[in-house]
């Protein structure tokens, strides 16, 4: 390496108080919304912020789940998700091999359908889609929620552009071999893909989460309703019950920070590799 | 009768010779019709063979495809459809549909919380598009350098984005808290002494929403800033060093125009995004009374209370029309502009 002058010392401290203040824009209101949670209602805003409670209130992690159906919520949230990432990670990733390494009739034809959908906005045509889906007779039913976000063309596009970067010899090889375009998928190209598949899995796994005006629109029964809908309702009701509030803020975020931990070392690369940078 | 033998021979020559060339047609015919038969048989096994082979392959092509696209026509596709026609009828979900023309469009731009929508959402999106650009590149920029806990900065700057809506959204509602936040806290013993009152002002409501987006989508543009970044070829850098030229020319003359597509991309995508944004505004703006006012309601929350309070999908199709017509606009602009 160079030697490094003062100039590029005193940019360096420059970059690190940069970094600094940044990490503590980013994380801080976290950290905030963990300590609120372990307080009362009334110190929740005492000022200076108490970090760390000195009589923490873990009275509140247990009155969340008897004053909102919590569990029941959870429940919903974590079903939906699981169903419609799983969904999302096969139907993608299977069409998307097509799309990338099979010749076809109406093979452009359809992927420019899938293109061309991705810059019409969901909520341009949310209406006539709950109207169908009324119709037949899914209005809250969680069925209608998995319709709505299994099948992206998102996730095509990103799989197939993954895919692309692949080299076809690898499947010609195989094709040779006597393997079928099935094993190719199955035992060449998905377990390449892993990067993108996690990319994919956070992308769709925060997403489903988080969705508030899908499950907003189409579940009205309490028995149904996700996680979001739930905590939002429990807000709008009792707005100044502050500890309350964050308790279930923290864990409505448990899992999708778990998840996101669990797969984020794949996930620069997912997106390098799935062309996501264009 | 015997004709002239000269006559004659000529006519038979003439007449053999049409002969001739009779059956030579007649043996072309014969040969062809003797050769074309097992030619076209074997042809016919041929293309019969590939075109089962092809028929197999397309088959095969199509079920990979058709677990999602079946789907994606069926729920996608046709909804678009839909949509494109609901705008110029008259429905409320149970009578008749009756034609309504231009009635809905004419509906729409007449309708003053319309307008203020459309205002507020072109407002929102040009303050945050810019903003989160330039601030997610520079986030990247230092990320991309070799820098102790470089790990820990890109996981942190991501929590944002993945954390959940509803919760995140909560948190800044308190911390901006205009009486008791400890935002305002901090402002005031800085020495402001009126601090904005943020959401509950509807001359900072639309910023406090901006400065939330940017914060929420900085760390997820940054990863995809990110990628771009470590796809430009070293070598451009090291010419460059060898060139003598400074950090801020490389970051001038070599960084940003090969990070041209990545930002490209990014600002279609933002842009896209802005357009269409709803819940942060609906629970930023609306946590307390469920409502958005004059000053915050965005096209989305139009749409929404055209179809699901009022049961007008008519109009609500027209305002989704212009909702789809901005973001293909916008689109088409930036595809001329990336040309240029």
């Amino acid at each position: 390496m160079m030697i490094e002058s003062t100039g590029q010392k005193v940019l360096k401290v420059l970059l690190y108080v940069f970094l600094i203040i940044t990490a503590a824009i980013m994380i801080l209101p976290f950290l905030w919304m963990l300590s609120a949670s372990l307080k009362q209602d009334r110190d929740v805003f005492t000022f200076p912020i108490q970090w760390i409670p000195s009589e923490p209130e873990w009275s509140n992690y247990s009155k969340i789940w008897t004053q909102i159906p919590l569990l029941t919520y959870i429940l919903n949230t974590v079903k939906l998700t699981l169903i419609v990432t799983l969904l999302q990670l096969f139907t993608s990733s299977f069409a998307a091999y097509a799309f990338a390494k099979l010749r076809f009739k109406g093979r452009n034809a359809l992927f420019l359908g899938y293109v061309a959908t991705i810059a019409v906005p969901w909520q341009a045509y949310m209406v006539p889609q709950f109207m169908m889906l009324r119709e037949m007779g899914l209005n809250n039913t969680h069925l209608a929620i998995i319709i709505l976000q299994a099948f992206s063309a998102f996730g095509v596009f990103m799989m197939k552009q993954f895919y692309e970067g692949i080299p076809t010899e690898l499947c010609e090889a195989a094709r040779i071999d006597g393997m079928t375009e099935y094993g190719i998928y199955a035992k060449i190209m998905l377990p390449l893909a892993k990067p993108s598949l996690s990319t994919l899995t956070i992308f769709t796994f925060v997403n489903t989460w988080n969705d508030f005006l899908g499950p907003y629109i189409y579940l009205t029964r309490d028995n149904l309703k996700t996680i979001q809908l739930g905590l939002r309702s429990f807000i709008g009701q009792y707005s100044s019950e502050y500890g309350l509030i964050m308790a279930g803020s923290v864990v409505t975020m448990i899992p999708v920070i778990a998840v996101f931990l669990s797969l984020q070392k794949y996930f620069v690369e997912g997106v390098a590799s799935s062309g996501l940078k264009g | 009768m015997i004709q002239p033998p000269s006559a004659s021979s000529a006519a038979e020559s003439v007449f053999r010779g049409y002969l001739m060339l009779k059956r030579k047609e007649k043996e072309a015919a014969a040969f062809t019709a003797n050769g074309l038969p097992i030619d076209r048989s074997i042809k016919i096994e041929k293309s019969q063979a590939a075109k089962r082979a092809e028929v197999n392959r397309n088959l095969v092509a199509y079920s990979f495809i058709a677990p999602n696209f079946i789907g994606f026509a069926v729920f996608t596709l046709v909804p678009i459809v839909f949509a494109f026609a609901l705008a110029f009828l008259n429905w409320n979900g149970n009578t008749e549909m009756t034609w309504a023309g231009l009635d809905n469009f004419i509906y729409i731009f007449k309708n003053e919380m319309f307008l203020a929508s459309l205002k507020n959402t072109f407002i929102y999106t040009i303050g945050t598009v810019p903003l989160t650009l330039v601030v997610s590149l520079f986030l990247a920029i230092v990320l991309n350098q070799k820098i102790r806990g470089r790990n820990f900065f890109r996981t942190v700057s991501f929590f944002p984005y993945v954390g959940s809506l509803v919760a995140i959204t909560a948190v800044w509602n308190m911390l901006f808290n205009p009486s008791m936040g400890p935002v305002n806290e901090i402002l005031m013993r800085l020495g402001v002494e009126n601090p904005p009152r943020w959401i509950a002002d509807n001359d900072w409501a639309m910023f406090t929403i901006i400065l939330f987006s940017v914060w929420k989508y900085m760390g997820y543009y940054m990863v995809i800033y990110l990628a771009g970044l470590q796809g430009i070829n070293s070598e451009l850098y090291e010419a460059a060093s060898i060139d003598g030229v400074n950090t801020w020319q490389k970051f001038w003359y070599v960084t940003l125009p090969q990070l041209k597509n990545t930002t490209f991309f990014i600002l279609i995508m933002l842009t896209i995004q802005c357009f269409k944004v709803y819940d942060i505004v609906y629970m930023l703006a609306g946590a307390g009374s469920g409502a958005l006012s004059e000053a915050t309601t965005v096209l989305v929350y139009e749409i929404y209370n055209s179809a699901f309070r009022y049961w007008r999908l008519g109009v609500a199709s027209a305002e989704a029309l212009v909702l789809f017509a901005i973001v293909l606009v916008v689109t088409i602009i930036q595809f001329r502009l990336e040309k240029d």
